[in-house]
């Protein structure tokens, strides 16, 4: 070979040496890229108690005002704590306020810190932190996402977040160090458990005021949860380790969370498999289907508060009609679809509240309205034909506007949606097109009411029924379906400015009863959360609204 | 030849001109924004974020702004991570993309020309179904089902290598072979041909008749000729593997930049999809300038000017 292209060859290679910033041939054994840790992940030696486990995206960001999702919400919920949080039990706990008052109208909470509560540095927590960090998050020039959360609530907060109102008229005030009087716009029965969410955690003032960019790294990263931040390579892995600072500390057994940030179901799930987790999820469907056929242990069915739902353009002749959604609604064979198709565990839809909810004496929720879709194909049929007919349509006119159902491209929302044409099909006799779009297109033509049947999702913000039952409420951002009815309203509003349980539970149970008469959107089914666990993993629970928290794990081998 | 390198460059800067301005207003003319979601986003917030990220201005300007900041050298905040701006995750994804990448071209660049050589020596033998055989898996199996047979049949069974993640070069064993199999196919089947093609050459019987040696005929006449074609696609297979695979990233957890291309596109993250594209644009025109100067150094047939003797 000619010299000439030895030396050609050479500065290739060795051009893409430079590129990838080693100073050695790119497979050397003992170069590591700059960003990768030089350890190998070596079995833990001393036998130290750490749990292993997979964050299936990068978190956006570890500061708990601007966190959006469970991707953030899983390593805040660990490391960071509430003044409230939630039990083992699902019910709101004393978490870093060791007691609260309410008032006497239900709108000013007064909360009292424990005492000798620490921040992972040592400082202790205080008030002002609350306060500090409150203020912070629904301030306009940080943007959070997740703002509302507080300034929904809050007395004066949404005038601040709009840029209109002043930070002196947000009623967060901290009395002393120990004690924070809150104030709110309105009554609001799921306030203290609102305080066990995300955006209400705490952060360290000093820190937070000395470094805009402390939660960027692990270095700087400062938190009063059962575990600290000690690693973040990001997209690669994160580490915490037990917190000594924390009050509750002598409970908490792990010595540490590692967690992988790796997205590919398939490739985690292998290497669940492989032992290489001691706890994992999401899994891919059709591995949770293989294992609860099998009754293997390893998996838990983990409840959430979900519903998986169709809207109907409510805009739309002849989906203006009730009778015609009804119609729709009762032909779906929902325990097929989530039998045969969903497989993870999930449950027929009888309403919109899903299943877990507590009502005024602390039961479920769905005890006292019961199912309100029927699996009935008699009264679907003559439902639909009955509403076509009011509209001056026959079934052959409904199939010939050619009515398409909207979905985001993906294989599990596919199955589902070709389940129900053919449902729709073989019950009703109409023809449904499908068509899959990408997620943010699917969002606009929501939005611009730019379609006749799409596929949606939501999962509660809290435990509280409003949290669905607020959807449909006729301004709500979120009424995609377009549904107006003033009665509805009326029960929403009424639901919402009282802190009388009986009265609220009731408003929201007619409500419900109103929405599931006139049906302006299909429920499919409730979801669940299914994840892996290997048989010596124990204390680990998971509340609804959340991941499996694993502060109470505990590792037996 | 100086002015053909001058004319060069200012073709490149044109290009790289005309890719950001055309991603630029595509980009924006797709439905859809970086902050919708299914999920609560009441008026207040949405607008609050519009703001910080200047999307509230109007699209002319926002255009004047981001080209400025990028003469700069600035690619600007993710729109959806508050830790890391584009530069960093460029700076930092790029070098784990271009080692692997780099690791699977050298497997490529080694075994696959040889492999070629070694079938049309061999033409009809052994030594030529097998190459062949190899490099027909390697371009007809996608490499998202190579990546995972390999995670089934070896990181499985093979204790000390891992299925997945990042962290020692231990990781980047698979990753490297499962990207290498495509680049390696091609130039097999490619060098294969071409070798066909120049033994049969009359100065190949010429020289063999003159005496040389067997493996100085195809060393120094052979393979020299035959090995133009693979360099020409060298360039675009460089870029390729130095920017990352979306789908070897995702199956092997490697934080690269491939799932940067994608992601930043269904979350309509307008700085990452920018960054990303003008920084792939540049690798690219820099690497095809460079395959065409490296012809002129085999080829001397070549000259990329008219005076240029």
């Amino acid at each position: 070979m000619s010299k000439k292209f030895f030396v050609l060859m050479s500065i290739l290679l060795v051009a893409a040496m430079v590129f990838t910033g080693c100073s050695k041939p790119a497979d050397a054994p003992e170069v590591a890229t700059p960003d990768a840790p030089t350890d190998e992940p070596a079995p833990e030696p001393t036998g130290e108690k750490i749990l292993r486990a997979n964050n299936a995206s990068e978190p956006g960001s570890l500061d708990p005002a601007l966190a959006q999702g469970t991707h953030e919400s899983w390593v805040l919920d660990h490391s960071f704590e509430g003044l409230m949080k939630l039990d083992q039990e699902g019910h709101v706990a004393s978490g870093m306020a060791e007691d609260y008052k309410i008032s006497d109208d239900f709108l000013t909470y007064t909360f009292t810190l424990r005492d000798g509560i620490k921040w992972s540095n040592g400082d202790p927590v205080t008030a002002e932190d609350f306060e500090f960090a409150w203020k912070r998050a629904i301030d306009p020039e940080l943007a959070a996402d997740y703002a509302f959360q507080i300034a929904d609530y809050v007395k004066g907060g949404n005038a601040y977040l709009s840029g209109e109102g002043s930070l002196d008229d947000v009623a967060i005030k901290a009395l002393d160090d120990k004690t924070l009087e809150v104030t709110l716009e309105a009554p609001t029965a799921y306030f203290l458990e609102l305080t066990a969410f995300y955006t209400y955690y705490p952060v360290n003032k000093n820190v937070v005021e000395a470094n805009p960019d402390w939660a960027k790294s692990a270095d700087t990263h400062v938190s009063n949860g059962p575990f600290y931040l000690t690693e973040w390579e990001h997209d690669a892995s994160l580490k915490m380790r037990k917190n000594d600072n924390y009050y509750d500390a002598d409970k908490v057994h792990l010595d540490g969370i590692d967690l992988t940030i790796i997205d590919d179901e398939n490739t985690t799930w292998q290497a669940y498999e492989g032992g290489e987790y001691d706890l994992l999820l999401p899994i891919p469907q059709a591995v949770v289907a293989k294992m609860k056929d099998e009754g293997n242990p390893e998996l838990v069915l983990g409840g959430e508060v979900g519903t998986y739902y169709f809207n109907l353009n409510n805009d739309v002749k002849p989906f203006n009609n009730a009778k015609v959604r009804k119609g729709l609604s009762y032909a779906l064979d929902k325990a097929t679809i989530t039998d045969k198709i969903a497989q993870g565990g999930q449950m027929p839809a009888e309403g919109v509240v899903p299943f877990g909810m507590f009502d005024e004496d602390g039961k479920e929720y769905r005890d006292k309205v019961g199912n309100l879709i029927p699996y009935d194909l008699d009264l679907a049929k003559n439902l639909f034909e009955e509403g076509l007919a009011e509209e001056g349509m026959t079934i052959d006119d409904f199939n010939s506007k050619g009515f398409v159902l909207l979905y985001n491209t993906q294989e599990s929302h596919k199955k589902i949606a070709q389940a129900a044409q053919e449902m729709w099909r073989t019950n009703l006799g109409i023809e449904i097109g499908l068509e899959n779009v990408d997620f943010q297109v699917k969002l606009d033509r929501e939005k611009a009411g730019d379609y006749d049947i799409s596929r949606a999702g939501w999962i509660g913000d809290y435990m509280d029924p409003m949290t669905f039952i607020d959807l449909w409420y006729s301004k709500s951002s979120f009424n995609d379906a377009n549904y107006n009815n003033p009665k509805y309203d009326e029960l929403v509003l009424k639901a919402k400015s009282t802190a009388d349980q009986k009265v609220r539970f009731e408003a929201m149970r007619e409500a419900e009863n109103i929405l599931m008469d006139e049906m302006p959107i299909v429920p499919v089914y409730f979801y669940t959360q299914p994840y892996a666990q290997k048989p010596y993993v124990t204390g680990v629970y998971k509340p609804l609204v959340n991941y499996p928290r694993l502060t109470y794990a505990d590792i037996n081998k | 030849m100086k002015k053909y390198l001058l004319k060069r460059l200012a073709m490149s800067i044109i290009t790289i001109w005309a890719v950001i301005t055309i991603t630029f207003f595509l980009m924006h003319a797709v439905p859809g924004n970086p902050f919708a979601k299914e999920g609560k986003m009441p008026k207040v917030v949405y607008d609050n974020l519009q703001k910080k990220y200047g999307l509230d201005k109007p699209l002319r300007e926002q255009y004047v702004i981001y080209l400025k900041n990028v003469l700069k050298g600035d690619f600007g905040d993710s729109m959806k991570s508050r830790v890391e701006t584009v530069n960093d995750m460029i700076e930092r994804g790029f070098p784990v993309s271009a080692r692997i990448g780099a690791q699977a071209l050298l497997i490529a660049i080694v075994f696959g020309p040889a492999l070629g050589a070694l079938a049309a020596l061999y033409q009809n033998k052994f030594p030529d179904y097998f190459s062949m055989v190899l490099a027909i898996l390697g371009i007809s199996v996608p490499s998202f089902i190579m990546g995972t047979i390999f995670i089934q049949f070896i990181a499985k069974n093979v204790s000390w290598i891992p299925i997945g993640g990042w962290g020692t070069w231990r990781h980047t064993l698979l990753p490297s072979l499962a990207l290498a199999m495509m680049p390696l196919a091609h130039m097999a089947r490619l060098m294969r041909s071409s070798m066909l093609e120049v033994l049969g050459q009359d100065y190949i019987k010429t020289a063999q008749s003159k005496g040389i040696t067997k493996s100085a005929v195809i060393l120094k006449h052979a393979v020299r000729n035959a090995i133009l074609p693979v360099v020409s696609i060298l360039g675009t297979t460089i870029s390729n593997l130095l920017v990352g695979s979306f789908v070897i990233e995702k199956i092997f957890g490697i934080p690269g930049l491939g799932s940067f291309f994608t992601k930043s596109i269904s979350n309509r993250d307008y700085t990452l999809i920018m960054g990303t594209t003008i920084f792939y644009a540049i690798i690219l025109v820099a690497l095809l300038f460079t395959v065409d100067l490296a012809y002129m150094f085999i080829d001397p047939r070549i000259k990329l000017t008219q005076e240029g003797r």
